[in-house]
């Protein structure tokens, strides 16, 4: 019989081969501050060389929707929708203290003040890093979007197993 | 006093943007070379090491100089062999 000896050593490397710190992160908000969190994290997790994917579902489609994109839907309820619910990186509003847009327009104002990049900025910076961006095909359909008006530099339109797949392999596994 | 192959300014740029700045620029410098980066943001005294930790490059050393609200971090990384 062989004796079954573990190194530990090469245990833990074989380990990190083949679990690289891997991140991933569900935007479901299409909220600014936590969109910007999401993307905050992104960045900085890539700017440390992990791998990052994020996926975005329900009102976090908004952040990489194209601004002033109409709804492509048929039917009049989902394109009701679409005019009630605008897409684009720089249209989201904060959480807390919108105010129909007057709050929302402060704390962007402030921001740049402090030349604080805002969500339109972060995206390209996580781009440019190699985040990876998937956006989720059963809320699309669900709220009359299509693949045309979304931002450029969408990797792919997946779905739950696509996540999961990811998800399982990361080490750092987020829901904003 | 650390001597630095080249210099980077993110003074008035807060977090994540010093290190994602650091990040590309680190890129330009070869093996063993110094990157001294200059930040305002007090979050660089703990961001920067972590940073040099999970990426490889060595953390030299960080000095402060002036008083808040005018104080400036300069952080010394110098770039990993590999």
């Amino acid at each position: 019989m062989n004796e079954l000896k573990v190194d530990t050593a090469t245990a833990l490397a074989e380990l990190r081969e083949t679990k690289p710190d891997r991140v991933t992160i569900v935007l479901l908000s299409g909220d600014m501050d936590r969109a910007m969190a999401a993307f905050i994290i992104a960045t900085g997790a890539a700017a440390m060389g992990m791998p990052v994917t994020m996926f975005f579902t329900f009102w976090g489609l908004n952040a990489i929707r194209r601004k002033g994109t109409p709804s492509a839907a048929k039917d009049w309820l989902r394109r009701m929708f679409g005019v009630l619910n605008k897409g684009g990186a720089e249209t989201l509003p904060l959480s807390k203290f919108h105010f129909g847009g007057l709050g929302t327009g402060m704390m962007k104002r402030v921001m740049r003040e402090h030349r604080m990049p805002g969500v339109p900025e972060l995206i390209e910076t996580a781009q440019d890093l190699g985040v990876r961006f998937i956006a989720c095909t059963t809320t699309m359909g669900l709220m009359g979007i299509t693949k045309e008006t979304l931002i450029e530099g969408v990797d792919q339109l997946a779905g739950v197993t696509t996540y999961l797949a990811e998800a399982k392999q990361g080490s750092v596994n987020l829901f904003i | 006093m650390i001597h630095a192959d080249v210099t980077l300014d993110t003074l008035g740029y807060f977090c994540p943007m010093p290190i994602i700045m650091t990040s590309k620029k680190i890129k330009e410098l070869g093996p063993g070379q110094v990157l001294e980066v200059l930040s305002d943001d007090e979050g660089i005294k703990k961001d920067m090491p972590a940073w040099c930790q999970s990426t490889g490059h060595e953390m030299l050393g960080l000095e402060e100089e002036g008083t808040t609200p005018k104080r400036v971090y300069k952080a010394f990384v110098k770039k990993s062999a590999r």
